[in-house]
């Protein structure tokens, strides 16, 4: 992109006086612009083929998804309606939605508070919060789940629910504080304080001002909050994994694919209905995650 | 955190010394700090009773032998002795995270940078491709894995299939001890979308005065890549490798799923298998965490495990991170 628009106005000049050079720059633009798109196209195919795939076996019969066929000879969508009609998929879906709704909106609410303060309040010991927050974020899950694991089933009898992934998350998520503190660092400190002359508390100014200023960076940590609920596979295998009344979708999944050992195109059908919701979300909110990603690099 | 509260009222409190015990300004300071407190308490809570509490009491299982029914018993250092000198699986489970650190990373950063670049330069289309490279960023990990398990069946997957096209006998994949981690490392790939999009902003970051001024001194492509674009992204490189390693360390979900899979056991609940199929190839730490904790009940192993984990990750992200700028934030 930047090369062309700046070789452009330099090839320009010489053009003028030999038109033979422009021919020859004009030429190796196409060549550059053939190379670039040829990759590309290339790329897009190892990136969309499997979608495709996955989705052709998805209509096969069952005789054929046993075969190596790529094409279906005939469409079965019925494989869709016999998957949700899998006794527990709804209760899957269920689940996942609870979880993912719930753990949403109680990382949210218990994050802002402390990611403001992180942000906007000057304390003793503000740095070593922070990079306390930043230690948590790093520890992999499975380095505590031991004793995680047994005060919830031993002291408070939940295991068998998703509960004791849900109840953590109303005492704030340390990734999430993470991602709100750097975009409530770009809030200038001069709205905090008019809010504040104004006669507003530390909370309303929160509420009135931040919040709606922050609503992009709240959006995006809500959006990863719920695909990662979605998506978590370890949280329910150590919780609910003895009650298949609690299964996630994400959890459920593995096990329909061993009970259906053979039928591909029902485990293809039923893969892509755990897929279809994070992705017509990512349709709607696309401006929203990107914002999001970018934040958690490109902003120090 | 307990540290560093007591050490800000310490230290809060020895500034507020030479003011009157009832002034205006120490009452102000006090309010302060109590509002501190309150926006914190969501996380101080949390921290101390999901993270302080959890760690401090995985030290303690690992000196101790218990099964989760009986009493726990203390055994001195018999678990670290078990752990580190003779269990038969810890030896491949560490091989294979530290492998897929190594080798997922860098291809991932490699793979990440070259479709940013790429993306940069097309011109055609550009909103199109980017999605597409985005997308399977967005699959869930047990989805996209069942998918690829599918995909890369070595007798009638759809990748084999093709490769028969043009002659080539396909490899067996998840199937094959030696194929099993480049399988993973391709899925991961798969998912790069994160990645993009972060060195697609840094790219577009760079001034481009500065490739100008490289073209005028007749800088060709490698040139202008080596002296404006590469010292520009240098952080957002770093940061990659920095949160590149820390997943990796974790890395179970896939891992996992495809080794089950691909076992084509049919796994009922309470069926116990041996993890890492094929031939331990998928076993990552992470896993035989919970194979030992909640497979084996052996929780004073799990718990050494548990550690060893921790040690590993904290130096490595130690290391990263004080050379990745932008991370901590400076005190101002």
């Amino acid at each position: 992109m930047t090369t062309t628009t700046l070789t452009r106005p330099e090839a320009a000049v010489p053009g003028r006086s030999s038109g033979s050079d422009a021919a020859g720059h004009r030429r190796r633009r196409v060549l550059h612009w053939i190379a670039v798109h040829s990759v590309a196209v290339a790329l897009a195919l190892f990136f969309v083929l499997p979608f495709v795939f996955v989705f052709l076996t998805s209509v096969m019969s069952d005789g054929q998804a046993m075969s190596g066929d790529l094409w279906p000879d005939s469409w079965h969508w019925s494989n869709y309606t016999a998957v949700l009609d899998t006794p527990g998929f709804l209760g899957w879906w269920r689940n996942s939605l609870m979880y993912a709704l719930l753990g949403t909106v109680f990382t949210v609410c218990s994050s802002v508070p402390v990611a403001y303060a992180l942000a906007k309040f000057r304390f003793r010991g503000r740095r070593t919060a922070m990079i306390l927050v930043i230690s948590t974020m790093m520890l992999p899950p499975q380095v505590i789940i031991i004793p995680m694991y047994l005060v919830w089933a031993q002291q408070f009898h939940l295991s068998g629910s998703l509960w004791p992934l849900i109840i953590p998350m109303a005492f704030g998520d340390a990734y999430s504080i993470f991602l709100l503190r750097q975009f409530l660092l770009t809030i200038p400190q001069e709205y905090i304080e008019s809010a504040k002359v104004d006669g507003c508390g530390e909370f309303r100014t929160l509420l009135k001002i931040v919040v709606p200023m922050a609503k992009p960076g709240i959006a995006a940590v809500a959006l990863f909050q719920f695909f990662y609920c979605w998506n978590d596979y370890f949280g329910p295998q150590i919780y609910a994994a003895q009650n298949p009344g609690a299964w996630t979708l994400s959890y459920g999944l593995e096990s329909f694919k061993s009970a259906h050992a053979v039928n591909w195109n029902l485990t293809m059908a039923a893969t892509l209905l755990v897929m279809a919701p994070v992705i017509i979300v990512f349709f709607f909110a696309q401006k929203a995650f990107v914002e999001g990603v970018t934040l958690t690099g490109v902003k120090g | 955190m307990a540290v560093s509260l007591s050490t800000s009222a310490k230290s809060a409190g020895r500034a507020a010394g030479p003011a009157p015990r009832n002034s205006p300004l120490r009452r102000k300071r006090n309010r302060q700090r109590l509002r501190t407190l309150g926006f914190l308490s969501p996380w101080l809570v949390g921290f101390s009773v999901f993270f302080g509490y959890p760690l401090i009491a995985t030290v303690y299982f690992s000196f101790m032998h218990y099964n989760q029914i009986k009493e726990p018993t203390f055994v001195g250092l018999r678990n670290w002795r078990y752990v580190l000198e003779q269990m038969p699986l810890f030896g491949p489970a560490l091989w294979n995270t530290l492998w897929l650190v190594v080798v997922m990373v860098a291809l991932r950063v490699v793979f990440g940078l070259g479709i940013g670049l790429l993306i940069t330069k097309i011109k055609s289309g550009v909103g199109l491709f980017r999605t597409a490279f985005y997308i399977p960023y967005l699959a869930p990990p047990v989805a996209a894995t069942v998918a690829f398990v599918f995909l890369l069946n070595p007798s009638t997957g759809p990748v084999n299939e093709m490769l028969s096209w043009i002659g080539l006998q396909g490899p067996g994949w998840f199937n094959d001890p030696d194929w099993s981690k480049p399988s993973l490392v391709m899925l991961s790939l798969w998912g790069i979308g994160d990645l993009m999009v972060i060195f697609m902003a840094s790219l577009l970051d760079v001034p481009k005065e500065q490739y100008e001024a490289a073209e005028l001194d007749g800088a060709g492509a490698w040139t202008k890549f080596r002296y404006v674009t590469w010292p520009a992204i240098t952080p957002i490189v770093l940061f990659a490798v920095v949160t590149g390693v820390v997943q990796t360390m974790q890395y179970y979900t896939q891992a996992l799923v495809a080794g089950k899979l691909a076992s084509g056991v049919s796994i009922g609940p309470g069926t116990v298998i041996q993890p890492g199929y094929p031939d331990h190839s998928t076993l990552t730490v992470p896993q035989l965490v919970y194979s030992m904790g909640f497979q084996n009940f052996n929780t004073g192993a799990a718990c050494v495990l548990s550690l060893v984990l921790f040690a590993i990750a904290m130096a490595v992200t130690l290391l990263l991170m004080r050379k990745s700028v932008g991370l901590i934030p400076a005190e101002d």
